[in-house]
């Protein structure tokens, strides 16, 4: 009964504790709002880089004749380059907003 | 100790409500560290969870039968493997297993995806939450493993079919499975509830469901081979409501592995894999149900067990509520690219899908089929055999042959020429295999000879798709073959891996369509002296044994083998058991592998007459071993596909790095 007790007690002092953690560490934290992950020009690249790859690989596997691919990997290829100029134009205009700040 | 087994469950339902409660509350008001504190909330449930889970073996190894689960569902002469596994021999039990791997795969999903995937991990915790609340409240409330009474001075013991080696792994194994389908719905519907709806959901969850779904699929093939060996009617699957329970999911989780490629590489079917991982994480709480709730013994005691209502109640709020959310979300769910062809990699996913939730919601139609026709015409009535043979047919065969298609049709579109290319030696070997076939005489079975033909053409696409991937791999630059074929399943584990499960998969249906297309079966009555023929092989009856063991006594029949020349090959002991404490007779089988040519003789001894005789029930089951090799290479593919890919990691790490620093 005894040893019941002891680990019962224990368990719900180590439930509190873990519960209150983030509160305990901070106790006033200056910013508690939670971030948003965006990135949809990331993902939008990420996928046309690995369609590009898909295919290039189809096409060496003999899946993809060379007709096919011709035809595909244009557009594919537009599509990547274009994510990747808006990717750099938004790297771009942090770099230009971040003296402004200062 | 059982105060403490109860205070653990109470600590673990109040955590579970704070984690949905609060968790909700935080994802809504964007609270960071009350969020973080609601994931706390869930790891710390694991740990209360794991208490109550230790106090209950606890009981069993002590042979504590205050405790009425433990008086239950063991006895003292019962042997101490078979006393701890009883942990997840009774209902109460199991659902404390279930609620500690809920909680086990919560902080597991917690600790691994706080950082690439912590916006949607906000809504995930409480959706988890409330999973493991109802799970908690049935333990506390309705069905507790700690109830207890006065000491009876021995136990009722363990069902003699339980009394089995795979019963330590069988169930576990199951359990891991369908609660891991709580991992991918959770997340997808953190994605809906916060308008999250790319694929960061599905990216962040793909070695979960894999896991789930590999767990779900090696238990199901343990647990064949446990009815296999232990039931004793010398099958391995009998289409009963327990086992579709394990298939209805594993089904629908196949077809949404499939599914989410097409969403991962081309953005499109959002809606179809909400709507699947939803119908696989329902199909495992239904499975729950229809084992739990005593719905499948009699269709009346469903009404007497608190437990069926219970989790009835539960699947309809997870219906209409997920039904809800997808309606909702529906906007966000529109894909942005369209289906360029009806012979593409995608469209051949697509009709796998199609076939795989056909064959899932036909095998649950006749699953509910006995409650559907007793709540409508007053009687019950079931599916039998047949109805469940005829769809596997009319599905099964398509989708074994979309096995050998899907991976030589190239993404997007492809042309008849590269078609015709890369078609032409599956196709020829399938033509001369299904002629070599028939002159054989495979005949007999139409299903048979078509099921070996399509099993020829996937695993020659299978074994050209790594021939053709190592040879270009080697184009590339890489020095020999060995390193080549190694560098091509490295870079794309997933696929090489999924190869593989297709391989296991075509094992098995060879191993299926042989020994039930062409097996024989004979019955006969024999006196010691006596001796019958079964496929060449002579089998001649010598009389009785019997010996006595702690909790039973084994009698068996001693049967001599001979071959077709007269020499003798194995003695053979098919038998029964009578389990003393339990009051209960069991079948115990007696099988003969053939290593040569994937064969068993299996003898059953139906009836141990007092005259001295023996009913002696002899199957000869062709191929039947593949089925069981199938599990090994199963085993081995999901494992290759699970195995962490260091540079995709590297890769997924990055581009969260990127969006993390933008946010």
């Amino acid at each position: 009964m005894t040893v019941a007790l002891i680990v019962g007690a224990a368990l719900a002092v180590a439930c509190v504790i873990l519960v209150a953690l983030p509160f305990l560490r901070e106790p006033s934290a200056q910013n508690d709002r939670l971030d948003a992950l965006s990135g949809a020009e990331q993902r939008r690249l990420a996928l046309a880089l690995a369609s590009l790859k898909e295919l290039e690989f189809d096409h060496r596997t003999g899946k993809v004749s060379d007709e096919d691919y011709r035809a595909q990997v244009g557009p594919l290829r537009r599509q990547a380059a274009e994510t990747m100029r808006a990717l750099e134009r938004r790297e771009e205009d942090k770099r230009t907003k971040v003296p402004s700040r200062g | 100790m059982p105060d403490l087994g109860r205070a653990a469950l109470v600590t673990a339902f109040l955590l579970l409500v704070y984690a949905t409660a609060v968790g909700a509350f935080a994802a809504r008001q964007r609270r960071r560290r009350l969020a973080a504190s609601a994931q706390n909330a869930l790891i710390a449930a694991l740990g209360a969870s794991a208490v109550a889970a230790a106090v209950l073996l606890a009981a069993l190894a002590r042979h504590d039968f205050s405790f009425q689960y433990v008086a239950d569902h063991t006895s003292r002469e019962l042997p101490l493997g078979y006393t701890l596994t009883a942990f997840w021999g009774g209902q109460e039990g199991s659902l404390l297993l279930w609620l500690l791997v809920l909680c086990g795969y919560g902080a597991a999903a917690v600790l691994t995806t706080r950082r690439v995937a912590r916006d949607l991990l906000a809504w995930t915790v409480p959706v988890l939450g409330f999973v493991g609340t109802f799970f908690a409240f049935m333990l506390v409330f309705v069905s507790s493993p700690f109830a207890t009474q006065h000491a009876p001075a021995d136990g009722a013991g363990l069902t003699p079919s339980l009394q089995n080696p795979y019963m330590a792994i069988h169930p576990p194994m199951l359990y891991l499975g369908y609660v891991g389908l709580t991992i991918p719905f959770a997340f997808a519907m953190g994605a809906l509830l916060s308008r999250r709806t790319d694929e960061r959901w599905i990216v962040a969850t793909r070695r979960w469901t894999l896991a789930a779904w590999a767990f779900l699929g090696v238990g199901q093939l343990l647990g064949a081979h446990w009815a296999y060996v232990e039931i004793g009617w010398g099958g391995y699957y009998a289409w009963d409501p327990v086992e579709n329970a394990a298939l209805m999911p594993w089904l629908a989780a196949t077809a949404f592995l499939h599914s989410v490629m097409i969403q991962e590489k081309r953005g499109m079917l959002r809606v179809w894999n909400m709507v699947l991982v939803a119908l696989a994480f329902c199909l495992s709480i239904f499975g729950t149900f229809l084992t739990r709730s005593g719905v499948i013994q009699s269709i009346h005691s469903f009404a007497k067990s608190p437990l069926g209502a219970w989790f009835l109640g539960f699947i309809c709020v997870l219906v209409v509520g997920t039904t809800a959310l997808i309606l909702a979300r529906l906007p966000l769910l529109r894909a942005r690219t369209k289906l360029e062809s009806l012979v593409s990699r995608e469209a051949t996913f697509l009709y796998n899908n199609l076939l795989l939730v056909a064959l899932s919601l036909t095998i649950l139609w006749g699953v509910i089929y006995p409650l559907l026709s007793d709540l409508v015409r007053g009687e019950s009535s079931t599916v039998s055999k047949p109805y469940y043979n005829f769809f596997l047919h009319v599905f099964g065969l398509p989708l074994l042959l979309l096995m050998g298609i899907g991976p030589l049709v190239a993404w997007r579109r492809a042309s008849l020429r590269a078609l015709g290319r890369v078609f032409l030696w599956p196709l020829a070997a399938a033509v001369v295999a299904g002629a070599i076939l028939l002159a054989l005489g495979a005949g007999s079975s139409r299903i048979g000879v078509i099921a070996y033909t399509f099993s020829i053409f996937v695993l020659a696409s299978i074994v050209l798709e790594f021939v053709r991937g190592t040879r270009a791999r080697k184009a590339l630059g890489t020095d020999t073959w060995a390193g080549a074929f190694s560098s091509l399943v490295a870079r794309n584990r997933r696929r090489y891996g999924g190869y593989v499960v297709h391989a296991a998969v075509v094992f098995l249906a060879i191993g299926v369509a042989g020994s039930s297309a062409y097996q024989t079966v004979r019955e006969q009555r024999l006196f010691p002296g006596d001796s019958m023929t079964v496929a060449g092989k002579q089998l001649a009856f010598r009389g009785f044994e019997q010996r006595r063991a702690p909790n039973h006594l084994a009698i068996r029949a001693v049967v001599d083998v001979y071959d077709k020349g007269g020499h003798h090959v194995a003695r053979m002991y098919p038998g029964k058991n009578e389990y003393f404490a339990e009051q209960q007779v069991s079948n115990e089988v007696a099988i003969r592998h053939n290593l040569l040519d994937a064969s068993d003789l299996f003898l059953i001894a139906d009836q141990v007459n007092a005259n001295g005789s023996v009913d002696l029930k002899v199957l000869q089951k062709p191929l039947v071993n593949l089925i069981w090799l199938a599990g090994l290479i199963f085993v081995g593919g999901s494992l290759i596909a699970l195995w962490p890919d260091a540079r995709e990691e590297r890769r997924l790490a990055e581009r969260y790095e990127g969006v993390l620093a933008e946010a």
